[in-house]
């Protein structure tokens, strides 16, 4: 089997891309926990509702951005990707806002 | 990297053919493709959700004068106050806290596993992945005992709505949830429950058998003789994604 295996070159590990993700992972759990705080000290209505969706594209951008490395790809996948979600996002505000409206029916 | 950008000729463009002008490979690309597919069937089901929990009444009244009801949407942090052997003591969103945090670890590990097969280090590749591993299967674990927990309910029970001989009837206690009924809020409630995150807890449960299958890969040195370890990278896309997506249910089915 040996004299199959083929040469490969390890490099050694690089410190400052490695600290750069322990930095982001350290975001999004400060991110977590502040959201907790809020849970339990904010009173309940649209403004925490609101809060609460901008901590998590917070969060999301960093996974999306960092993680999964999207944020250093070229711009026509970036937008490929990003483009679509907007409108998703519309959506959403659109669908619930027309559920406040079913309930008065 | 040497797709990091999409490189052209003077006076050609990107799309005139030769170059990839996404600058990802085949590979990688099919996966984004792929993970917007699943994010919209991810958005359809959280925009459902978003509509027919703001379509049902809400609790107008304080936090701590709640009461289980199957006419109006409960409360996440009274639905979901337990954790495993502490019986009888309220930790409102603790363990599913615990859940959380024990994903974005899963994730981090994951980049680092990343990170290690563009160095061709197999022996970090292989420590990182078993590390994502046992994260994914902490998650599932904890799901399961969340789902049986929800399934079996606890207290006494919440009065059901029936309707016998054309008069309504609350002497029956709903305890528990099933498709049909629960004892939380409207039927709606579990129904979304199940549905959303049982749908995320198979994606979590594909990933790890994504996962132990890089990591077999790995140790049996697949990627040292392709020359590259970007199935890694494909595959920790989709860890990320399935990550990614529990940070939306965490806000919209535990927070909001």
């Amino acid at each position: 089997m040996s004299h199959h295996e083929p040469e490969v070159i390890v490099l050694p590990p690089d410190t400052e891309k490695i600290k750069k993700l322990w930095r982001v992972a350290g975001i999004l759990l400060a991110v977590t926990l502040l959201e907790f705080v809020i849970a339990f000290t904010l009173p309940h209505g649209p403004a925490k509702t609101f809060l609460f969706v901008i901590l998590t594209i917070v969060k999301a951008g960093y996974i999306v951005g960092e993680f999964m490395h999207l944020r250093h790809e070229v711009k026509v996948l970036f937008w490929a990707v990003l483009i679509p979600m907007m409108f998703v996002v519309w959506m959403l505000v659109t669908f619930v806002y027309e559920g406040t409206k079913i309930i008065r029916i | 990297m040497a797709h990091a950008s999409a490189e052209v000729s003077h006076g050609k463009s990107v799309w005139d053919g030769g170059t990839s002008p996404m600058g990802v490979s085949y590979g990688k690309l099919m996966m984004w493709f792929f993970l917007m597919s699943d994010a919209f069937t991810f958005s359809g089901l959280l925009i459902t959700y978003g509509l027919v929990r703001s379509s049902n009444p809400a609790w107008t009244g304080s936090v701590n004068d709640f009461v289980f009801s199957t006419v109006h949407w409960p409360i996440p942090e009274k639905v979901y106050d337990a954790i495993p052997f502490v019986h009888g003591v309220e930790l409102p969103l603790v363990f599913v806290g615990f859940m959380t945090f024990v994903l974005i670890m899963s994730s981090v590990t994951m980049v680092l596993a990343v990170e290690a097969g563009h160095r061709m280090d197999r022996h970090a590749v292989e420590k990182w992945m078993l590390w994502t591993i046992v994260g994914g299967l902490t998650f599932l674990s904890c799901q399961a005992w969340e789902w049986t927990h929800f399934i079996i309910g606890s207290g006494a029970g919440t009065p059901a709505n029936d309707v016998i001989n054309g008069v309504f009837n609350h002497s029956r206690l709903i305890q528990g949830a099933n498709l049909v009924e629960n004892q939380y809020g409207p039927p709606a409630f579990a129904d979304f429950f199940f549905f959303i995150t049982g749908f995320h807890g198979f994606h979590v449960f594909t990933g790890v058998l994504f996962n132990f299958l890089i990591f077999y890969n790995a140790v049996t040195g697949v990627y040292d003789r392709r020359g590259h370890y970007e199935m890694v990278e494909k595959v920790g896309l989709y860890w990320h994604f399935v990550d990614l997506v529990w940070v939306f249910v965490f806000t919209f089915f535990y927070l909001v």
